[in-house]
């Protein structure tokens, strides 16, 4: 693959500024996505959630038919015509439901997201800058708890907190902390051994400064690149949550506890309470790791041959 | 050798801080955050004062917060991981029960995840970048993104239901879960101990789904790893010296760049398990297999507190041995690496 210049543009900006450079970039019209299909395919997907479950939970009843009300439908009947993806036991469309049933998804998934990537990253320039004890302690924290599983850490807390979208906010936001502290960490370790970090302390800069200014903006893009794998992973974190019953109380729409609800009819062979809201979160999920394979493409031209 | 055993020593003495840290973590999740552990074994139930307060002192609440804490390690320390409040039988006793399910599941998985891992993997290496290559990273980022309990019940549809060819659940069917006696508490392994075919062949019939599941699950972080190394060790001048030779493409793949190639994938193994483990949740919860994961989520809902932090402590304990062997193991395999 060629580089063309607008590609030299793009990476240009991308490096400077991370994501706010990607889309200036695409703002401009210099053709961002060009040959990044990947990237593209991404996008589409995630925005198509976002409007999907934005519009259905403005207007609930889309498709004619409410996704809470009980008895508006036959009961356990397959995908019809009228109902594309059947119905379930209390007698509900599932289509209505799977067009809502994304929202605890995402506003966890974002929020959590948010949660863990300040607070991660801000450990981790901290740590990598400073080095020393703090340091040491600091990693062999984020070390240990990035080892265990962190489904079940997750599964813990929300037992602890209680179920519901505030929990699972804060489940989600915490078990990611080290992921954001192990990138921005080495990264900031890298940054702090250049000799314009030299420099600006040569002229005197506070540590406080050189931090946020010099070398936060450095790191931006390896975190970037790490948090849209990260989205992907913690759409099925939430899934689990509320699969295992931590999530919205029924009977709100929710892919992970339809998903539950159906198992329950799995064994008359109602497949369609369990295919449908399944293929919805592996499309999302999908979409934020297409994402993210996308940008690390953009990012580090060398890595598209290597795809580690 | 002396160079290794003291790096052994050495990591093995690493590894105790790093106990620590998740006992410690473990036990402020359950301690600090709001959320009383008093009213959680009640179930929310509105219960006395006076009948709290009594239940507070004999789980040890009532006293500074540090002394629970040398309490807690000192227990854990000594192998005692409290009673469960549930069965009243000591929480250790029942994850040493359960804990062969886990591990004969984790290790088909795993044998199930490293076989579709690393042949997708070096496929897609030796042909990188064409239709095939393709394939397979959507077949790996798609693994990534299928949540497992998911994959569980579809599974179960399709070859329980609809064909009838496997069982939906548990370890043994029918008359067998009476009549079977474990030995290793490995149901693979007894039956072969018992020399009883139709037991074998039971056990490995109830193993498939659950393993194929978790297996599959986890599989794209093995396989990414191992097309990244594969490439890597592809440009190598070495391989490129066995092509001039004149040795076949096939040869050169695999007596030259794969055994290389296998090296840095067996760094992520120790990651690989915290996946497993993780996956195995779901997977034991959707199967009704009886490991230590599926305790876990039953203690969780029976608010049994002693039994959550007992079975949480047990899998860090686990993971934290799996990862010290496979730094060992990395070590050992690898012979430039010397200590």
């Amino acid at each position: 693959m060629s580089d063309t210049p607008e590609r030299d543009e793009i990476r240009r900006s991308f490096l400077t500024s991370g994501v706010l450079g990607l889309i200036r970039a695409i703002g401009r019209g210099r053709i961002a996505l060009h040959r990044q299909t990947v990237l593209k395919v991404g996008l589409v997907i995630v925005i198509a959630f976002l409007l999907m479950t934005a519009v259905a939970n403005i207007w609930p009843s889309l498709n004619g038919y409410s996704p809470t009300l009980y008895r508006d439908a036959p009961r356990l009947e397959g995908p019809s015509p009228s109902h594309w993806m059947g119905t379930d036991q209390l007698q509900r469309d599932v289509f209505s439901r799977i067009l809502g049933g994304g929202y605890a998804s995402l506003i966890v998934a974002f929020a959590g997201l948010a949660l863990s990537m300040i607070s991660g990253s801000v450990l981790g320039w901290i740590s990598g800058y400073s080095g020393g004890w703090l340091d040491r302690i600091l990693s062999l924290v984020m070390d240990a708890v990035y080892a265990f599983p962190s489904l079940i850490l997750a599964i813990l807390m929300v037992a602890m907190f209680g179920a519901g979208i505030g929990p699972m906010i804060w489940a989600v936001g915490v078990v990611y902390i080290p992921t954001y502290f192990r990138v921005a960490r080495a990264e900031s370790m890298q940054v702090r051994e250049t000799t314009y970090i030299e420099a600006i302390k040569a002229v005197g800069a506070s540590r406080t400064r050189i931090v946020l200014r010099h070398v936060a903006p450095n790191t931006v893009n390896a975190i970037m690149a790490v948090s849209s794998f990260n989205l992907a992973d913690a759409i099925l974190t939430v899934a689990a949550l509320s699969f295992l019953g931590f999530g919205l109380p029924p009977p709100a729409p929710d892919w992970g506890f339809d998903i539950q609800n159906g198992q329950k009819y799995l064994q008359s062979g109602s497949w369609w309470l369990i295919t449908f809201p399944g293929l919805m979160i592996i499309t999302l999920s999908l979409g934020f790791g297409l994402i993210g394979e996308g940008i690390s493409d953009l990012v580090n031209p060398k890595r598209r041959r290597k795809h580690v | 050798m002396s160079g290794l055993l003291r790096y052994a020593l050495q990591r093995l003495l690493l590894t105790i801080p790093m106990i620590f840290v998740l006992l410690t973590v473990i036990f402020l999740v359950i301690r600090v955050i709001p959320g009383d552990p008093i009213s959680m074994v009640y179930g929310g139930r509105p219960v006395s004062e006076e009948l709290k307060a009594a239940k507070r002192a004999e789980l040890g609440f009532d006293k500074p917060i540090l002394v629970q804490y040398g309490i807690y390690i000192s227990g854990v320390f000594r192998g005692d991981f409290g009673v469960s409040l549930r069965t009243s039988t000591p929480v250790l006793q029942e994850l040493f029960s359960r804990f062969p399910a886990t591990i004969e599941l984790a290790l088909f998985g795993l044998i199930v995840a490293a076989i579709l891992g690393f042949s997708t993997g070096v496929l897609a290496a030796t042909r990188a970048d064409h239709p095939t290559d393709h394939a397979v990273r959507i077949f790996h980022i798609a693994s990534f993104a299928v949540p497992v309990f998911w994959l569980g019940l579809m599974f179960q549809v399709f070859f329980s239901v609809k064909l009838g060819w496997l069982p939906v659940t548990g370890r043994l069917g029918g008359q067998m879960a009476f009549s079977f006696e474990p030995i290793t508490g490995f149901y693979v392994i007894d039956a072969i101990l018992h020399w009883d075919g139709k037991a074998l062949i039971d056990v490995l019939r109830h193993l498939a789904l659950p393993a194929l599941t978790l297996g599959i699950a986890t599989t794209g972080l093995l396989g990414r790893m191992s097309r990244a190394s594969m490439l890597e060790v592809l440009d190598q001048d070495y391989v490129t010296t066995a092509r001039a030779k004149g040795l076949p493409e096939r040869t050169v793949v695999l007596r030259h760049a794969l055994r290389n190639a296998l090296i840095p994938i067996v760094t992520v193994f120790g990651l690989e398990l915290a996946v497993l483990m993780g996956g195995a949740v779901l997977t034991e919860h959707v199967f009704s297999w009886p490991g230590i994961a599926s305790y876990l989520i039953r203690s969780i809902n029976a608010r049994d507190y002693t039994a959550i932090q007992g079975s949480v402590v047990f899998i860090a304990l686990f993971i934290s041995a799996i990862n010290l062997f496979v730094d060992l193991l990395y070590s050992i395999i690898d012979p430039r690496v010397r200590y």
